[in-house]
């Protein structure tokens, strides 16, 4: 009977530390407030239509200390590649330079070049050759990279690279518009950033 | 093709669906007479009538069938794409936020709606929304214009709201949908359309049977800079660091643009995903209708032509019947 005691005792406890997980969650992100109540004024007689916002998993919020691990989501027009995974470090090609992404960033928006972005997992590391795009880094220690495309270093042909930069190169001396000039230094640019990381 | 031939399967029994029930008809001689229920003196109604109408069913049957399933393949491959780019747009709405509420001189509503017919409701439904943002958004000092995509909101949008129309795009998905197309086409709209913020209005794909109406927002950069100088949703964005480029100003034109062509491709794929989806169930439910119909029709048939034969046959027995008594 006492021992019942005991856990009808312990149960309160118990139960005042449960609450917190269920109230923990901010409150689910649904409509813009005030839209909704615009919207409901001057359109009575029509549910107002969804946002993005409704359609999201909320981000949490900033965690006081610094988490382990960093939550990368690595998105292509046709795929995600990685979505919401804890990672050790990333290294995305800023337009000015590598930049290595540990937990606890300073919260950035960076322009993307053509370059390798690596994603550090343990002693796995997972490189990607990708061709432009933008990197945020959220203080929550959440990084978002948007490419347009991207590839997986190993499923790069060297030869293709060495022929593709010649005649590029060959069609910016031939190159008589600006367009034509622009269009032959992107590619360019990108040829010789793939052969640089597949020589070196 | 398809629609061309409902609609000439629809002029041909047309005269025929007529308040008349088709029922034995016994004609007198007196009686005023039309031209399809036989010359004078016919005792029952031709059952060449039903006939003919019963096969104009069946043929309009086989047509919703097919359309039903080149929906449904259709819709199997946009669905996995259309799923493949909900990650794209996520970034760049926990960064900007999501700011359907926002106060702007100048509005562009961009509609997107699909170029042919017959998917149920998802076109009017996504006019419906642009009219009703248009008048939320319009005002004294605010103006509200429409960029729209696809026949289909065109030919409703033209009727009343001419007017504001400032560009027509359409036969987007005459070839498969490409993030490279989609961004040519962002691009248009960027040089031709002055705007401080964007409001995409599009169908998002839910299930085959249900889409939600949605409304994306793109601001430009000055607004962007506006609003998080304000505070507010984006006041967090003074925060970030930024890297890369010579001003903010440059960086956030260029991630405003991204922006909008990672929301329109997104939106346009879930567009295309509910059309075909809506189309599928639309024709699923008109080859069930058809059914039935049919099915009605082969009754009246067949009772018409019992009805003529038990008629012959009374006129046989009575008539054998008086010659012996």
């Amino acid at each position: 009977m006492l021992r019942r005691a005991s856990g009808l005792l312990a149960r309160p406890i118990l139960a005042a530390r449960a609450r917190p997980f269920s109230t923990d969650l901010p409150a689910a992100q649904t409509a813009d407030a005030t839209f909704v109540e615009a919207w409901k004024k001057v359109i009575p007689n029509m549910d107002p239509p969804k946002t993005p916002l409704s359609f999201m998993q909320p981000r949490p919020p900033t965690p006081s200390s610094i988490p382990s691990k960093l939550t990368v989501n690595f998105v292509l027009p046709y795929a995600s590649e990685l979505a919401t995974k804890e990672v050790d470090m990333v290294i995305v090609p800023a337009t000015t330079g590598q930049m290595g992404v540990l937990p606890g960033h300073v919260a950035t928006i960076a322009e993307l070049k053509p370059g390798v972005l690596s994603v550090h997992e343990g002693n796995e590391v997972t490189k990607y050759f990708i061709s432009s795009g933008f990197a945020f880094i959220h203080a929550n220690s959440f990084a978002d990279v948007i490419a347009v495309e991207a590839v997986p270093l190993d499923r790069i042909d060297a030869s293709l690279v060495q022929k593709g930069l010649a005649e590029f190169t060959q069609k910016l001396s031939s190159a008589t518009t600006d367009l034509e000039k622009a269009e032959a230094q992107i590619g360019i640019d990108v040829h010789s950033a793939l052969n640089s990381t597949l020589t070196g | 093709m398809a629609m061309a031939a409902l609609r000439r399967e629809g002029r041909r029994f047309a005269p025929l669906i007529s308040p008349r029930p088709i029922t034995a008809f016994r004609s007198s001689p007196l009686a005023p007479t039309r031209e399809d229920e036989g010359p004078i003196g016919v005792r029952y109604i031709s059952t060449q009538v039903v006939r003919n109408r019963m096969k104009s069913v069946k043929n309009i049957q086989k047509i919703t069938k097919a359309m039903k399933m080149v929906a449904a393949s259709k819709l199997r491959a946009i669905q996995t794409k259309a799923e493949n780019s909900r990650g794209l747009w996520q970034p760049f709405t926990a960064l900007l936020g999501d700011t359907p509420s926002v106060d702007v001189k100048k509005n562009v509503i961009v509609t997107v709606s699909s170029d042919k017919g017959l998917c149920g409701g998802i076109n009017s439904t996504s006019v419906k929304i642009s009219k009703a943002l248009h008048k939320l958004n319009s005002g004294p000092e605010n103006e509200t214009k429409y960029v729209i995509l696809g026949e289909k909101a065109k030919a409703q949008l033209v009727r009343d709201s001419k007017k504001y129309i400032e560009l027509i795009i359409t036969e987007l998905q005459k070839n498969p949908l490409s993030y490279t197309q989609v961004s040519v086409l962002a691009d248009d709209i960027l040089k031709n359309v002055e705007f401080d913020a964007l409001r995409i209005v599009f169908n998002k794909f839910h299930s085959v049977v249900s889409f939600l109406p949605t409304v994306s927002t793109v601001l430009s950069p000055e607004i962007v800079e506006r609003e998080a100088e304000a505070g507010g949703k984006l006041g967090d964005l003074d925060s970030y660091e930024i890297e890369g480029g010579e001003t903010k100003g440059e960086i956030l034109q260029n991630l405003t643009e991204f922006q909008f062509s990672c929301v329109m491709f997104n939106a346009v794929l879930e567009n295309a995903c509910s059309e075909q989806g809506a189309r599928m169930s639309a024709m699923d439910s008109s080859s069930r209708n058809a059914g039935d119909m049919l099915d009605r029709l082969t009754l009246t048939y067949n009772r018409t032509r019992q009805a003529s034969i038990t008629t012959e046959l009374i006129e046989i027995i009575s008539g054998a019947s008086a010659l012996e008594g």
